[in-house]
């Protein structure tokens, strides 16, 4: 079964976020750039499909900058067969409808049975993507999954996907999206090997006109990116115990009305 | 001129990375105390391809090679020496000489179960009378029929209780000194071939160092690795390799104690300040980053030569004298930084002070580098 995978390279989790001289954007100097986290579960699910069936074909796709190859290289070391990187002027600054309908028009053209997201991407935290895509194709859409299993037949998946306190479990007919919560599996490392053999693998350049897209032009515009104003500091109720959580008590029911 | 890793060096920089912040930090401080060989980790080192690095692939290596392999030593050692040390041991002074000496042969059932990481492999040139001075040998290798021969000991192998095979040196023509001195694989098991005793150590102690005895241990002549003779030749050769191995673990130690040491210089306060604001801990710091760096230049620089084929002995010496000093200098200095916590288990510097001596000792005393050094730039042999 061919699964395709969209990945986004975002800063490393530890990154110290600081607002740009443009301030539509970030400072992206001294920026480690990695795979979203949660497109690491996607890719690490499609890959246990392809192992478990003993065949089929994982392609990792992303919409980025140059850069971004750096991304899909993670995904050939990890173990993807082979990445397609959508790289255009047409889609600089866009928002997440061009996006969506970029990946729609290569899925389309790929056509697999199952498109495997990670819930969202974790430096805008937007989250539209997969529901997006899954929108623009008409296909149907299971968010944040914790497990999934392939019918025996290939036509259709079962997916259980995290609701408050419980599983929610779907049968959903293939093709379909799915995208992959934080517990669906374990990711891989790469190994040294898979490192050293991914420049042997292919990332095909795909444009705009490839896909029979237009500029179309964003709809959603950053405006400006605002910093968060520093949390006050925290208040030390001093005395005896006894006394002060008395105070602590009355400062959160007066003060804070937090109960 | 041009500092820069390939995109491959930078991704096995940064999965060595992570594998040793996620994996290996964690239980090191357990392992030392304990010292207890970390089996666990090092079975996942090896089924990463981090014991075979440079190591073709068609003998169960990675096919990278020896920047990565410095960059990835560097990254475990930051987390635990002792790893480091075995992994170092296992790639430089095991699968290296198999891989240029080995005949196919010897490369199938020698190299490619060692370089996968799926067996450890050692290095057994020391001998009771036989340190800096190796070329006193005392182990004897005689010719029998198709085999030979051993009897002797050899003291502090590293891995030495844990390998599948030991390459073992032996005089096998005491007539010509050196030069009568000859490479063998010996496996684990070979009647004659005794593990008595492992050393309680200072550091590293999650690492083995064993002692092992020959009594009429019979070898066949398929298991010489190189020609009669050869032996002290492998063996040097392959020391200066393996120095770049110990100098990138001295770099690796500095470096996990500096950045301990950044840590807590921001944190703990004294004066009413913390003590990161004070000039003379500044002083540290700055010194320690400076020495690392320089360390890491010098190492970088040898391993690029080992990889363009050129000659690098002398810069290997180089690299192991400066970085294995340094770490000790910082390490030191660490402890300082963080005051008497640092004398203190809990805070983990000490365990890279105890860690960062056997740097200066293995695989050639700091002296004994300096020997080689000073050989190279006055020209004579
Ligand atoms: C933990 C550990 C692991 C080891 N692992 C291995 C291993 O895997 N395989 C292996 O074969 N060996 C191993 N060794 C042995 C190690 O390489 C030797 O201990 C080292 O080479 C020094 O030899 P020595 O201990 O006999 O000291 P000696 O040679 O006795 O040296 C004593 C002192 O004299 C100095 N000295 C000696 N000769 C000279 C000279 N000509 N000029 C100036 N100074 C001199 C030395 O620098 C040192 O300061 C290991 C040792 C230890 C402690």
């Amino acid at each position: 079964m061919k699964i395709l995978v969209p990945v986004k390279q975002v800063p490393d989790t530890a990154t110290q976020v600081k607002i740009g001289a443009d301030p539509k954007g970030i400072d992206t100097a001294g920026i480690t750039w990695i795979v979203s986290p949660y497109d690491e579960y996607a890719l690490e699910e499609a890959l246990r499909i392809k192992e478990k069936q003993g065949q089929g074909e994982v392609v990792a796709v992303t919409v980025g900058p140059e850069r971004a190859k750096e991304a899909l290289r993670s995904c050939l070391a990890m173990g993807a067969d082979r990445a397609l990187h959508l790289s255009d002027p047409a889609w600089e600054n866009a928002d997440s409808l061009t996006v969506a309908r970029a990946l729609a028009a290569v899925i389309k053209q790929e056509a697999p049975p199952l498109v495997l997201f990670g819930r969202q991407a974790i430096d805008d935290d937007m989250g539209a993507m997969p529901a997006q895509v899954a929108d623009l194709l008409g296909w149907p859409c299971a968010s944040w999954i914790m497990e999934e299993t392939i019918s025996e037949d290939g036509k259709s998946v079962r997916a259980g996907r995290q609701v408050e306190g419980a599983l929610e479990i779907f049968t959903i007919p293939l093709p379909c999206v799915l995208s992959a919560q934080k517990g669906l599996n374990e990711p891989r490392y790469p190994t040294l090997k898979g490192i050293m053999g991914a420049k042997k693998k292919e990332i095909k350049d795909v444009k705009a006109a490839d896909l029979g897209l237009a500029a179309d032009g964003a709809q959603l515009l950053v405006v400006a990116l605002e910093a968060l104003p520093p949390r006050p500091p925290g208040r030390i109720i001093p005395g005896e115990p006894a006394e002060a959580v008395k105070e602590l008590v009355r400062s959160l029911r007066e003060d804070a009305k937090a109960i | 001129m041009q500092i820069e890793l390939s995109e491959e060096q930078q991704m096995i920089q940064a999965l060595a990375r992570e594998f040793a912040e996620k994996e290996v930090k964690p239980v090191a401080a357990l392992l030392d105390a304990e010292a207890r060989f970390p089996h666990e980790t090092v079975k996942r080192m090896g089924e990463l391809g981090l014991m075979g690095i440079a190591v073709p692939e068609a003998y169960g290596g990675s096919g990278a090679d020896t920047v990565a392999y410095v960059l990835a030593l560097e990254e475990i050692a930051k987390a635990c020496a002792s790893h480091a040390v075995i992994m170092s041991v296992n790639n430089s002074l095991y699968c290296d000489p198999v891989l240029k000496y080995g005949t196919d042969e010897q490369r199938k059932k020698f190299l490619a179960p060692f370089a996968s990481g799926q067996q450890i492999g050692c290095f057994a040139l020391t001998e009771p009378q036989a340190g800096s001075d190796a070329t006193n040998q005392h182990t004897l290798a005689v010719r029998d029929g198709d085999g030979y021969v051993l009897n002797g000991r050899k003291v502090f192998v590293t891995n030495g209780r844990e390998a599948a095979v030991a390459l073992v040196f032996a005089q096998t023509d005491p007539a010509k000194a050196h030069r009568g001195i000859s490479a063998f694989l010996i496996e684990r098991g070979t009647p004659g071939f005794l593990v008595p005793k492992v050393e309680d150590k200072l550091g590293i102690r999650a690492s083995d160092t064993a002692e092992f005895v020959f009594e009429e241990c019979r070898v066949r002549a398929a298991n010489r690795l190189g020609e009669e003779g050869m032996g002290f030749k492998i063996a040097m050769g392959t020391l200066d390799g393996g120095r770049i191995g110990i100098a990138a673990q001295a770099l690796g130690i500095a470096a996990g104690a500096f950045d301990l040491s950044v840590a807590y210089a921001k944190e703990r306060k004294s004066f009413g300040v913390p003590i990161a604001q004070h000039q003379m801990v500044q002083w540290m710091l700055a010194d320690m980053a400076t020495a690392i760096e320089a360390a890491r230049l010098l190492i970088w620089r040898a391993a690029a030569l080992k990889d363009a084929g050129r000659p690098f002995g002398p810069e290997a010496s180089m690299a192991k004298l400066f970085a294995s000093e340094m770490a000790m200098k910082a390490t030191t200095d660490a402890i300082q930084v963080h005051g008497g916590y640092g004398y203190i288990k809990e805070y983990q510097v000490e365990r890279y002070f105890r860690d960062a001596k056997i740097t200066q000792i293995y695989e050639g005393t700091s002296q004994i580098q300096k020997l080689i050094i000073a050989r190279h730039v006055l020209g004579a042999r």
